[in-house]
């Protein structure tokens, strides 16, 4: 159900289908750098869809308008420019490297880095540690673990 | 009457729950043997109860009973009765009450399995469980009851959502939830534990059956839920990172994670408070990712308005257990001493490797999906993150994990020797860089993703496979006397690597052709020649449907007639595409048809998609891996056990 429920939101808007022929640009060269671009584009009223997915008619549009950008003679940088002055960061699926955003690109390598090091200390004090007495276990307990574990 | 009769005996269990809760836990407490007692007859009580509340649903679903306000909701008398059934859960009601179904299955499996565990301890964990129990029984009958009926009855009901209507999608909810909820046994083990103030290896053996048990069904619904995302979205994507997804996925690796330091508690009386804290976490993104799914928080800001009691409800109970247990865990870890010494090259080393990246490829996974939400609380962004992010960020642990697999599980306990270890790969590692090669040279001007997935795929399948075979001392008639976990562990790590090698030859190697198809005009994609015969319009049980008629061949030879759909569900007014695929062994054809165009033809989308089928069947393999390991006798030694104690015990 978990994933269902949001492709249900994800459909709800009107199911043509992704791409159309008719969308295609001659130059294959130039249709797949469309294709590339949208890929990184939110389609912006579905759920968490690139316009080249979606189905959605506005996804439609704005797969117009990258190619359009495109054929004028942009460069990938400038269609993609283009479209986030128009529609905002929402738009981009992979978000920039900037300001705040610092943060979600450093959290994986700085959260490794201090697993890293904590696991690491930790492994050094195992090393160096003495072996210490077993004698937290009752009689009768270790009767019972001795039981358990002789099938090893 | 049934239904009034269901009602009342999910009441029951609340109130049984409730008792459940609190009398052994005093017992426990004070050492007061009756009252320790009370757990396992209610626990067993509550099960049945909620099995009869959760039958009653059925059987108002099976029967088509519009009197009731879910069934009318989400039922229809046309339809098909294996989705009647699996319509019970396919709505938020009665999806809860699978849950709490299983909640307390696994409750009662605690009792009825539990009985060789020390008095105490097996009195906290029944009454923990019964804890978390008794808060999904209060959001069920105050804030989403099933059993609300129509005080004037319709004649038919609004249909379920067809898209729901699939056999993948049927039973991709119950193995997600036996998996969800499985990993709360965990969490009532650990929090018994920080109660009693002691872990010990024994602990680690009673636990690591649960999660096992646990993943082994997450992996299973994942996997279910990602195959009928490939056949039924019409694209053949099989995973979108969508936040949805990612609630099911940090539970699994988090459960991955707890599962190999359960080892080394077992095995070595070290990592204990890591476990015991994995095992909240694990847990406790189980309900987060509830919480995720039923707030409708993620997917989309404001859509939690829209049901905010009750978002704000698994909130509170989130916080209560997972809050809760960590404010616990703060205070008593530090009577878990870790008594294994090792050095720092040793399996006990992989294993805190294996769990460093485990951990923290999940909390990429979590910083990632809540951060549009976090981003726009208190930096005023509102931006995403999607799928680019995701690869980028999430890829690179698990190909270190790939890399560091086949070493680090031939490693020896306590003190091991690294050069040994790398030197008995060496033919593997070979082997494997070989066919990276090969497969770099073959393929030209493509990315690097498919010669690298490659590679890991190898080394981690022909790694496995040495493991077992080193494991036998090199004998063949050895090999089939080894234990099933040795069995369990190397299919499950073989599994690994197939779904790593069907991923990236997916993601390196497909295909994709879209195109105007006009009726018997043969066209080529790849090596293969696609003819579109016919369309029909056809009927079925509650859809219309539009079929498309399409002959793949392959050098003159036809190899299959395939039938792309797209449906039309009139009552629930919404299409779906139902795409074409033949499944061979290397490679799908994957063909979806979209609509007719002005001049004669119709859109018709062509995919070739390389080893799509091993995604799925490494997925497979895993589960198979953990179910060997969960059947090694030495899981079952403990009911032998019991048996031949009691036989000794004289008649009184």
């Amino acid at each position: 159900m978990k994933h269902a429920f949001a492709v249900i939101l994800m459909l709800t808007a009107l199911p043509l289908s992704a791409v159309q022929p008719d969308e295609v640009l001659d130059d294959p060269v130039l249709e797949q750098r469309a294709r590339e671009l949208s890929k990184g584009l939110r389609c912006l009223v579905c759920q968490n869809e690139s316009i080249d997915e979606s189905e959605a008619p506005l996804a439609r549009d704005l797969r117009l308008l990258v190619r359009d950008r495109l054929v004028v003679g942009d460069s990938d940088d400038e269609a993609i420019a283009f479209i986030v002055d128009r529609y905002g960061e929402y738009v981009l699926l992979r978000p920039t490297v900037t300001g705040s955003n610092w943060l979600l690109w450093a959290a994986g390598p700085l959260m490794l880095f201090l697993a890293g090091g904590v696991g690491f200390g930790y492994l050094r004090t195992r090393q160096s540690a003495d072996e210490p007495d077993v004698i937290a276990l009752s009689d009768t307990e270790k009767n019972r673990l001795a039981e358990l574990l002789k099938d090893e | 009457m049934i239904i009034e009769l269901g009602h009342f005996a999910l009441i029951l269990a609340f109130l049984i729950a409730i008792v459940q809760a609190v009398v052994p836990l005093i017992g426990a407490h004070k050492h007061w043997y009756g009252w320790m007692a009370v757990a396992e007859p209610a626990a067993k009580m509550q099960f049945l109860f909620t099995a009869f509340a959760f039958a009653a649903l059925t059987y108002a679903f099976v029967t088509s009973d519009f009197s009731l306000r879910l069934v009318w909701l989400n039922s229809h008398s046309a339809k098909p009765m294996l989705y009647k059934i699996s319509g019970v859960w396919g709505n938020h009601e009665g999806s809860m009450l699978l849950w709490v179904l299983i909640l307390t299955l696994f409750g009662a499996s605690a009792a009825w399995f539990g009985e060789n565990l020390p008095p105490t301890l097996r009195a906290r964990v029944l009454a923990i469980q019964s804890a978390v129990a008794v808060a999904f029984f209060a959001f069920i009958l105050f804030t989403s009851n099933p059993f609300l009926r129509l005080a004037v009855p319709p004649f038919d009901g609004q249909d379920l959502n067809p898209l729901l209507q699939d056999p993948g999608l049927a039973f991709h909810p119950p193995f997600l939830y036996l998996g969800y909820v499985g990993l709360s046994m965990a969490f009532s083990f650990a929090v018994a534990a920080l109660l009693e103030g002691r872990v010990d290896a024994a602990w680690a053996r009673w636990v690591r059956p649960w999660t096992l048990a646990a993943w082994v069904f997450l992996t299973i619904g994942i996997g279910l839920g990602s195959w009928w995302a490939y056949y039924e979205l019409g694209w053949g994507g099989f995973w979108f990172w969508d936040p949805v997804e990612n609630a099911s996925f940090m539970p699994w690796l988090l459960a991955a994670a707890l599962l190999h330091s359960a080892i080394v508690v077992e095995k070595r009386e070290s990592l204990k408070s890591w476990t015991i804290l994995l095992a909240i976490l694990a847990f406790g993104f189980s309900l987060i990712g509830t919480f995720i799914v039923r707030s409708g928080l993620l997917t989309s800001v404001h859509a939690f308005a829209n049901d905010p009691e009750r978002g704000v409800f698994i909130l509170m109970i989130l916080a209560f257990f997972t809050g809760g247990a960590l404010i616990l865990f703060a205070m008593r870890a530090s009577v878990m001493e870790a008594k294994g010494v090792f050095s720092v090259v040793s399996r006990e080393s992989a294993l805190v490797s294996n769990n460093i990246l485990l951990a923290v490829s999940c909390f990429v996974v979590f910083v990632g999906t809540l951060w549009p939400m976090f981003s726009e609380m208190f930096f005023d962004r509102k931006l995403s993150v999607g799928p680019p992010f995701f690869n980028m960020a999430f890829t690179p642990f698990m190909i270190v994990l790939g890399l560091i697999l086949p070493i680090g599980s031939t490693l020896a306990w306590k003190r091991g020797k690294i050069g040994q270890a790398a030197y008995q790969m060496r033919y593997v590692f070979g082997l494997a860089l070989a066919l990276a090669l090969l497969v770099w040279v073959m393929q030209t001007g493509r990315s690097l993703m498919g010669p690298i997935g490659l590679f890991l795929g190898a080394w981690m399948v022909l790694g496995a496979a040495l493991d077992l075979w080193m494991r036998a001392q090199r004998k063949w008639n050895r090999l089939l006397r080894l234990p099933r976990a040795d069995w369990g562990k190397s299919v499950a790590h073989g599994g690994l690597g197939v779904t790593m090698f069907g991923i990236a030859g997916l993601l390196a190697w497909q295909v994709e052709d879209i195109r105007v198809a006009k009726i018997d005009e043969p066209f080529t994609v790849g090596q293969f020649e696609l003819e579109l015969k016919g369309v029909d319009r056809v009927e079925g049980p509650n859809y219309l449907s539009t079929m498309g008629n399409v002959v793949l061949r392959r050098d003159g030879v036809e190899l299959a007639v395939l039938n792309p759909e797209k449906r039309n569900y009139p009552v629930a007014k919404m299409p779906t595409t139902e795409a074409a695929i033949d499944y061979r062994f290397l490679r799908d054809v994957y063909v979806v048809i979209g609509d007719p165009q002005q001049g004669g033809g119709w859109t018709l989308r062509t995919y070739i998609k390389p080893l799509a089928n091993w995604i799925w069947a490494g997925t497979l393999l895993m589960a198979l891996g953990g179910f060997l390991s969960l059947s090694d006798r030495r899981f079952r030694v403990a009911a032998g056990a019991r048996r031949r104690r009691q036989a000794q015990v004289p008649a009184e």
